[in-house]
């Protein structure tokens, strides 16, 4: 059994040491928030706040956590930087198939909770997960709109 | 609906009972542009059976509770025809049947409806494509809600013992403003749904709209941004496996043996190792724990045809396919004719020819594929996954199970993305694996493609060529136009039996149909089958053909001295909706130039082009500069009219899209095959747009008042000519096949 602490709570998983953290929150704890896209760290659909820091839960294993604080999008709203990006990208209409949007919505997380009042060089080196849909113009907006 | 496979034939013929009337004429006559699906009917079902069933199935869009559930809370369920999946039908529905039936858009909930003849609203079909929702329901939407509303007020009148006459709505009520009495319609929809509806009941005047026409927030994007909203991939029945699976490197070849089956068997929470047709899998009770052991199988596969372009040979390669077409003889068959091509030719000053390609393409949707099958007690079987047709894969789904289609429930989740990746693409879906699994593990399965099967398994846009000849006066006015195009469409693919006719207008929309009063055209179209699983995608023949179309007139434009924008313009001179088209969108870019030009960061040029897709007709202007020999596209301005607009804001975001979508097809995509294997297998290899790419998008909505045409598709066939003739302006280099990236485009 390994131990993970995910949105305050502490978890004890039976899952191989190697498990990557994305699916022991989607399959192991139903947490289904995050997305799976692409496994292999391009896309950026499975970020997840790790200690803080906007990681890209597919390349964790569950073994390397230790007693790191993980936060899913399905905590995102007990955050207050989180809740304002939250309205700011309802604001904004950000999604639209929104399959991408949980990891856009940690990373702009991250980025305002580091940098309050990000540049837009600080928004392009940050947000950089893909989305098929082209949302990108909107997603820098509502970041700006979060930071306001 | 039943499915009928064609003897010899790998393409699936639907049928329907329950649109058995439906002319293919009205169907065909309907459709605007490019996706055009008809039913045909086997004939030997065409008798008295199928008359006996057509009298008791119901007019489709007709029968209020088979769409609307009022609840208690004054919240109301609508079971859409169509699948949500990024372009906001979900609340273009809430909101045409909203505004009838007197309830804001924002109280609805909207699911995907199951399978069954209510929901043929499409032309008497139901699919969720070729930007028909929308324009192709709207007014069987609009007379629902009409009709609900009117059930409503008759069941309040019987409540209040008052005339209908004296009765009005307001927003979810009933009201009998005489005695200041009102009547939640949650508290009356148990009576009002018992009532039979009425036929014509009178729609509100267009003028007094609150919801239609507005831009109305979308009722999916807060469950979008807090990771709420539920996808296919995201779903779990009790008790059921997962599945991965490995496909066989080459489509057609099967696996032979599996040479450590036994340690595969004994890896962590391993159930079963199985053969599937081209595949194997694994069944865990984790997916991770599958796909670690489908991965570790030693697999030895049987061997592709050594060579030929019948089948994904040893040797196949996307190179030989497009010398191929190039060199497929043929004079072809005539997709559009107009005046007399060959004399033009004979009198030219000038003649100019070019060759145009395009790669294979694929979706790349972000959610990959997934699929979960369920055998039930009762003999049914139900199956949840992504799909643009319900019935269709409603009858593929029993086919696979041995059952008859009415034991197949199909559940149809909100889409990560689409773009055409969920019609029944022969093996590029996962539900027969989901239910051969079941059925052989006697569990729930669910099968979910790793990024790398789905990049190996995706059906693409098919590869394509075109060779454009144009005649030119003394003037440089183009007098004629030829154009011949090499390759396969996926109607033909898919809904062949429903065309008889030797061209397919998949193939060639975008070639055939432009606006321009160029008097004598001849287009053909010769047939030369892919080996490779073809689709449909997003704009599907015009995400080409506009591409190589109006490419090709800014050739002409040049080698006749004259500006490509004042060209088009002259070529629309008598089209006042073209024409106006035009000159909104070089009014949106602040005036037409074309450059070079300076500006900030270095020189720039701009190009311009014009598509007529899906009953929609869009003028595109792109801005480049080229930085480290790469394009680099700065702003694009879009006109867009659709002739009317249900949401304002939904539109634009959806060019916006769109124009995302064309730009990435433009710049970096292009699915290679070499040595008979696909080249890429996850994002790093099949690069897509990324945001430091994205340009800024300005769209204007023109309504011209035209019928009502396409939205989630049209925005992006506009965008790779304009960027390519903007590239042309800037370096002088014409560029005759996608993507740009192949290209080392020299500097400015
Ligand atoms: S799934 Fe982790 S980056 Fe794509
Ligand atoms: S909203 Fe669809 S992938 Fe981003």
């Amino acid at each position: 059994m390994i131990q993970v602490t995910i949105n305050g709570r502490t978890h004890a998983v039976d899952v191989e040491p190697d498990t990557p953290l994305l699916w022991v929150l989607r399959d192991t704890l139903g947490l289904t928030g995050t997305k799976y896209g692409c496994g292999v760290a391009q896309c950026g659909a499975c970020t997840v706040l790790i200690d803080g820091e906007a990681t890209r839960s597919c390349q964790v294993p569950v073994e390397s956590l230790g007693a790191a604080r993980i936060t899913t999008i399905e905590a995102i709203e007990q955050d207050p930087v989180g809740r304002k990006v939250v309205e700011a990208w309802v604001g904004q209409q950000v999604p639209q198939c929104g399959y991408c949007q949980s990891g856009q919505v940690m990373a702009a997380t991250a980025l305002l909770t580091q940098t309050p009042k990000p540049t837009d060089a600080d928004i392009a080196a940050a947000m950089t997960n893909l989305c098929r849909c082209g949302t990108y113009n909107r997603i820098a907006e509502a970041v700006r709109h979060a930071a306001a | 609906m039943t499915l009928r496979v064609a003897p010899g034939s790998a393409i699936p013929v639907l049928a329907s009972d329950g649109v058995a009337n439906l002319s293919r004429r009205r169907f065909l006559g309907t459709a605007a542009g490019a996706l055009v699906v008809g039913i045909a009917l086997p004939a030997r079902r065409a008798g008295a059976e199928s008359a006996a069933l057509r009298s008791a199935a119901p007019k489709p869009g007709t029968r209020v509770p088979a769409f609307l559930e009022i609840r208690p809370d004054g919240s109301v369920r609508l079971l859409s025809p169509f699948v949500e999946g990024g372009q906001g039908i979900a609340t273009g529905m809430a909101q045409i049947v909203g505004e009838e039936l007197d309830v804001d858009p924002a109280r609805f909930v909207v699911e995907c409806a199951p399978p069954g003849p209510d929901y043929a609203v499409v032309n008497g079909l139901r699919m969720t494509g070729g930007s028909f929702s929308t324009r192709s329901s709207y007014a069987l939407m609009r007379q629902l809600g009409a009709t609900a509303r009117d059930m409503l007020i008759r069941a309040a009148a019987a409540r209040l013992g008052v005339r209908e006459s004296d009765l009005t709505t307001r927003d979810g009520s009933v009201v009998h403003a005489a005695s200041a009495r009102s009547l939640p319609y949650g508290d009356l929809a148990a009576e009002a749904l018992a009532l039979a509806p009425r036929e014509g009941v009178a729609l509100r005047d267009p003028k007094d709209f609150r919801y239609i026409r507005h831009a109305v927030p979308r009722l999916d994007v807060r469950d979008k941004a807090t990771g709420r909203a539920v996808y296919a991939i995201d779903q779990t029945v009790e008790g059921m496996l997962y599945a991965a699976v490995r496909h066989a490197p080459q489509p057609g070849t099967e696996p032979e043996g599996i040479d450590n089956e036994p340690e595969a068997r004994a890896m962590p929470g391993v159930q079963g190792v199985h053969r599937l047709p081209g595949a194997v899998a694994v069944t865990a009770d984790s997916w991770w724990r599958a796909r670690k052991a489908v991965e570790a199988l030693a697999v030895r596969w049987t061997r592709p045809a050594p060579t030929g372009l019948d089948t994904l040979a040893a040797d196949f390669s996307s190179e030989a396919m497009r010398a191929a077409l190039t060199e497929t003889p043929g004079e072809g068959h005539e997709a559009e004719a107009a005046g007399d091509a060959a004399a033009a030719f004979a009198r030219a000053a000038t003649v100019i020819e070019a060759e145009y390609h395009a790669p294979y393409l694929a979706h790349a949707q972000l959610e990959p594929p997934s699929a979960i099958a369920r055998f039930n007690p009762d003999g049914t079987l139900d199956v949840w996954t992504p799909n643009q047709m319900p019935e269709l894969f409603q009858s593929l789904s029993a086919e696979v199970a041995g059952l008859s289609p009415d034991k197949v429930r199909i559940h149809s989740p909100m889409l990560g993305g689409f773009f055409g990746r969920h019609f029944a693409y022969g093996p590029a879906n996962p539900y027969p694996q989901a239910i051969r699994l079941a059925k052989a593990t006697g569990r729930p399965v669910k099968v979910l493609w790793s990024r790398e099967e789905e990049f190996l398994n995706d059906a693409l846009r098919p590869l394509s060529h075109s060779r454009f000849r144009a005649a030119l006066d003394a003037a440089g006015q183009p007098i004629a136009v030829t154009v011949r195009t090499v390759g396969e469409g996926p109607i033909g693919r898919w809904f062949g039996a429903l065309f008889d006719g030797p061209v397919d207008p998949s193939a060639v929309e975008g070639i055939v149909g432009k606006p321009y009063a160029i008097p004598n055209r001849r287009m053909t179209f010769v047939k030369r089958a892919h080996p490779v699983t073809i689709a449909f995608w997003r704009s599907v023949g015009h995400s080409m053909n506009d591409y190589f179309s109006e490419s090709f007139l800014d050739e002409i434009a040049l080698a006749g001295g004259q500006d490509p924008f004042a060209l088009r313009m002259a070529l629309v001179k008598d089209s006042p909706r073209h024409r106006r088209l035009l000159e909104e969108v070089a009014d949106l870019s602040g005036g037409w130039r074309r450059g070079p030009y300076a500006a900030e960061g270095g020189t720039r040029a701009r190009g311009v082009a014009m598509a007529s897709p899906f009953g929609s007709e869009t003028a595109t202007i792109a801005e480049v500069s080229i930085e480290g020999g790469e394009a680099r596209v700065h702003n694009l301005w879009i006109a867009f009219d659709p002739g009317s607009v249900v949401n304002p804001a939904i539109v634009t975001a959806q060019v916006e899209s769109a124009a995302a979508l064309g730009l990435s097809a433009t710049l970096v995509e292009q699915m290679v095959y070499r040595d008979g294997l696909r080249q890429a297998q996850n994002f790093d290899g099949y690069p897509i747009l990324r945001r430091e790419h994205m340009p800024a998008v300005h769209v204007r909505i023109v309504e011209s008042g035209a019928p009502m045409g396409g939205v989630g598709e049209p925005g992006l066939p506009g965008v790779p000519p304009a960027v390519a003739n903007a590239v042309a302006a800037l370096t002088g280099q014409r560029i005759r096949s996608l993507p740009l990236a192949n290209a080392k485009l020299s500097g400015a």
